[in-house]
């Protein structure tokens, strides 16, 4: 199920021409949609329905096709990114090392589930499908930082160093 | 032409058959969820599989094509296995609540549980679960019993050139919703119900507001009325198991009364005012430049999707109300003053083979006889069905009864209503005989059949006048197309929403794949409507009686100012997406 996004939507205007002009040069070709969908991200960091609906109109194509691709792929996000970017990883090993406790616990102090954004935008809460740190498990990135062998205790302390 | 053997019967068949369509040579009948003919033909669901000789695995017969030689095997042990448990996977997602649902005894997905005795809990699971949207006012979105073989979804984008619906996320999130989970009348639904007749569970169904009918009668202050479109009489003995086609109007007519309706009157009666109001319009534009082509507007379908997709049309829009609007705006100003009844105490039901006319009941361009809706309820054939079951009246062994007066005698041409053409072909009978007083002519036959676009030319009086007659709102898109491109030039369009027109409504009996796949409703059905036009001896609308005693004691005349303010509406531009 959509949820709208706490943070509205703030696309500029030249954000909009870079779309435009993207979906007028290569409205015809055949599969133009992923690739314009992959551009549209690219310059808003995501895809709400302001920036699907933009891409059903240069298109000519129903909103309906255009979200059903966009939700197809977890490439896509629906939600915008935070300031600060989490993405715990939930591949095997660091699940049967408790990983979803550790997204639990996140999500209750965030205020949000995975995929979303929180309202304030300094923070953003993604999954990951292991990140190559298995002898670390289990792990969370936070932007480019690792931390491994996490316990939930620690996630406070660790949020409160990105708040400040 | 290929020979081919079939559970060892040899066929022969042309070459582009499928196995499916060649297994009903020789009299087996293959079963089908996702497949339906003409409008969905994915290979999805594997409930079709069959084996050939000499081939490892199994074939989805639906779209594999039959060759030379070929050998086919419907009912081996591997294909009875295969779609049983097609059958308990399909089944353990599915929300098995079939003894309330909407198409129980009447769903396919049930009838293949029983055919192929499988056991429903084998894969019990935990199932995905979603809440029933039920926002709009006339369609209901039960996810919980969806098993995404996507017949709506191309009913809605393919048939229709819509695509308010479509297939969302992945795995086994998947699921078929409005974009952004939007409910229907949030999106460009035009409501025509087409995605309800194709669904082959109870996923989708109407917003029944059938208990508001009960209630109000059940109230002795209430004033109840109920009218029927042209349609409803060629559709309703489906619903008691009667042959496709048949005419069951003495016996609709009757158990309505038995219901407890005070007054059961003709909607074709409304159908010839909207004719003779539709007629003098049209007659108006070309006399005096107006606005042409001019389009019809009887069906709220087509008339939402000129609103959502082509609103630069919305001119060419007939400002004639649809007859279900007229009906209500009639009673409840003319039948009101007339009988002395206060048209708040009068309860208006229309039975409708259509979902948008729920909408239509809403919209506030159509209400302005006074300050309350002139239509209360509108109920679908389906709806009406169930109403009669719940009696218990014994539909099939009615007596056959009349409608009420004033509103009893129809024309053929309201009667034709119902099919794709038949509102061109009422308006052709009345706008000739207006333009040329000598002309005799009452058949149109070029404007009848059940294909998608019709054209035709018409000289009369000097006047030559070109048509085209559009059902299905892909093809009506096409139609539009070619009037914008200005490559056709047309001087009046008629258009239904559903492929074949009102008979083949989204508010009309759900008939099954095994039924739809080999059998042409949409002929049979419209059939009953032509018999009744050839057996009547009035032809015309505005020769009716009806008509006369209506522009005599209260509209005047048509296009008249009491006509302009009930009989007419306006239109309003909607969001394309």
């Amino acid at each position: 199920m959509y949820k709208e996004p706490a943070i509205p939507f703030r696309g500029t205007k030249e954000q909009e021409q870079e779309l435009t002009a993207f979906i007028a040069a290569h409205k015809d070709e055949e599969g133009v949609l992923l690739p314009s969908l992959q551009k549209a991200q690219e310059i808003y960091g995501y895809l709400p329905i302001e920036v699907q609906t933009m891409i059903a109109k240069g298109l000519d194509k129903p909103l309906s096709e255009v979200y059903g691709v966009a939700t197809f792929y977890s490439q896509f996000s629906l939600n915008p990114k935070g300031e600060h970017r989490i993405s715990v990883c939930l591949g095997t090993a660091c699940y049967v090392k408790g990983a979803d406790k550790i997204m639990e616990g996140l999500e209750a102090r965030l205020g949000i589930k995975c995929g979303e954004c929180t309202p304030d935008g300094k923070f953003s809460l993604d999954s990951a499908r292991c990140i190559g740190a298995c002898g670390l498990a289990p792990v969370m990135l936070v932007d480019d930082d690792v931390y491994g062998r996490l316990t939930v205790d620690e996630l406070d302390g660790i949020l409160a160093k990105y708040r400040g | 032409m290929v020979t081919l053997k079939i559970n060892g019967k040899s066929v022969t068949v042309p070459e582009d058959y499928t196995i499916l369509q060649a297994a009903k040579e020789v009299n087996v009948e293959i079963p089908t969820l996702c497949y339906l003919k003409d409008i969905n033909c994915i290979a999805s669901c594997r409930i079709c599989v069959v084996e050939l000789k000499g081939r490892p695995g199994l074939v989805a017969s639906c779209v594999y094509p039959v060759a030379e030689g070929m050998e086919v095997l419907t009912n081996s042990p591997a294909v009875r296995a295969s779609r049983k448990m097609t059958i308990e996977m399909l089944l353990s997602n599915h929300n098995k609540k079939c003894l309330s649902c909407s198409r129980s005894t009447n769903c396919e997905l049930q009838r293949l549980a029983n055919d192929y005795n499988v056991d429903e809990n084998r894969f019990g699971s935990e199932a995905t679960r979603y809440d029933i949207d039920d926002v709009s006012p006339y369609l209901v979105r039960d996810n919980n019993k969806c098993i995404l073989c996507r017949r709506c979804v191309a009913a809605c984008s393919k048939v229709q050139g819509i695509g308010a619906i479509g297939a969302i996320a992945r795995g086994y999130k998947t699921h078929i919703d409005g974009a952004f989970e939007k409910s229907a009348d949030s999106t460009t639904c035009v409501g025509c119900g087409q995605c309800i007749v194709a669904c082959p569970v109870g996923a989708l169904r109407e917003k029944t507001n059938v208990d508001y009918v009960w209630e109000a009668l059940g109230n002795p202050d209430k004033h109840v009325i109920a009218f029927t479109a042209p349609s409803i009489k060629a559709t309703l003995g489906e619903c008691f198991d009667m042959p496709i086609g048949t005419n069951v109007e003495g016996e609709m007519v009757a158990a309505i009364r038995q219901l407890g309706f005070d007054k059961v009157f003709n909607m074709d009666v409304t159908a010839d005012l909207t004719i003779c109001e539709e007629a003098n319009e049209f007659i108006g534009r070309v006399q005096n430049g107006g606005t042409l082509p001019m389009m019809t507007s009887c069906c709220p379908g087509w008339v939402k999707f000129v609103e959502h997709q082509y609103p630069e049309f919305i001119p060419n829009l007939s400002t004639c109300k649809s007859p279900q609007a007229m009906f209500g705006a009639v009673l409840k100003s003319y039948y009101a003053e007339k009988n002395n009844i206060d048209p708040k105490d009068i309860f208006v039901v229309s039975v409708i083979p259509c979902t948008a006319k729920k909408f239509e009941v809403t919209r506030e361009q159509v209400n302005k006889t006074g300050d309350f809706q002139d239509v209360d309820v509108s109920l679908t054939t389906r709806e009406l069905g169930n109403m009669i079951k719940n009696a218990g009246i014994k539909f099939a062994e009615l007596d056959k009864e009349e409608f009420d007066n004033p509103f009893e005698i129809a024309s053929g041409a309201g009667i034709i209503f119902g099919a794709t053409g038949g509102v061109m072909e009422a308006a052709l009978r009345t706008a000739a005989k207006k333009l040329d007083p000598n002309f005799e002519g009452v058949e149109f036959k070029e404007v009848r059949g059940t294909e998608g676009v019709k054209e035709a030319e018409y000289t009369i009086n000097g006047t030559t006048v070109k048509v085209a007659v559009a059902s299905g709102l892909a093809n009506a898109r096409k139609v539009l197309e070619s009037v914008k491109s200005g490559e056709k030039e047309y001087h009046f369009i008629e258009v239904m929403a559903c492929p074949g027109g009102c008979i083949n409504g989204g508010g009309q009996p759900c008939q099954s794949d095994s039924v739809k796949n080999y059998v042409d409703l949409k002929t049979i059905r419209a059939k009953a409507l032509y018999d009744a036009d050839a057996a009547t001896d009035l032809k015309r609308s505005h020769e009716s009686p009806v008509m006369d005693m209506l522009y005599k004691e209260y509209f005047g005349e048509p296009g008249g100012e009491k006509s302009h303010h009930l009989l007419h509406t306006s239109y309003v531009e909607r969001q394309k997406y």
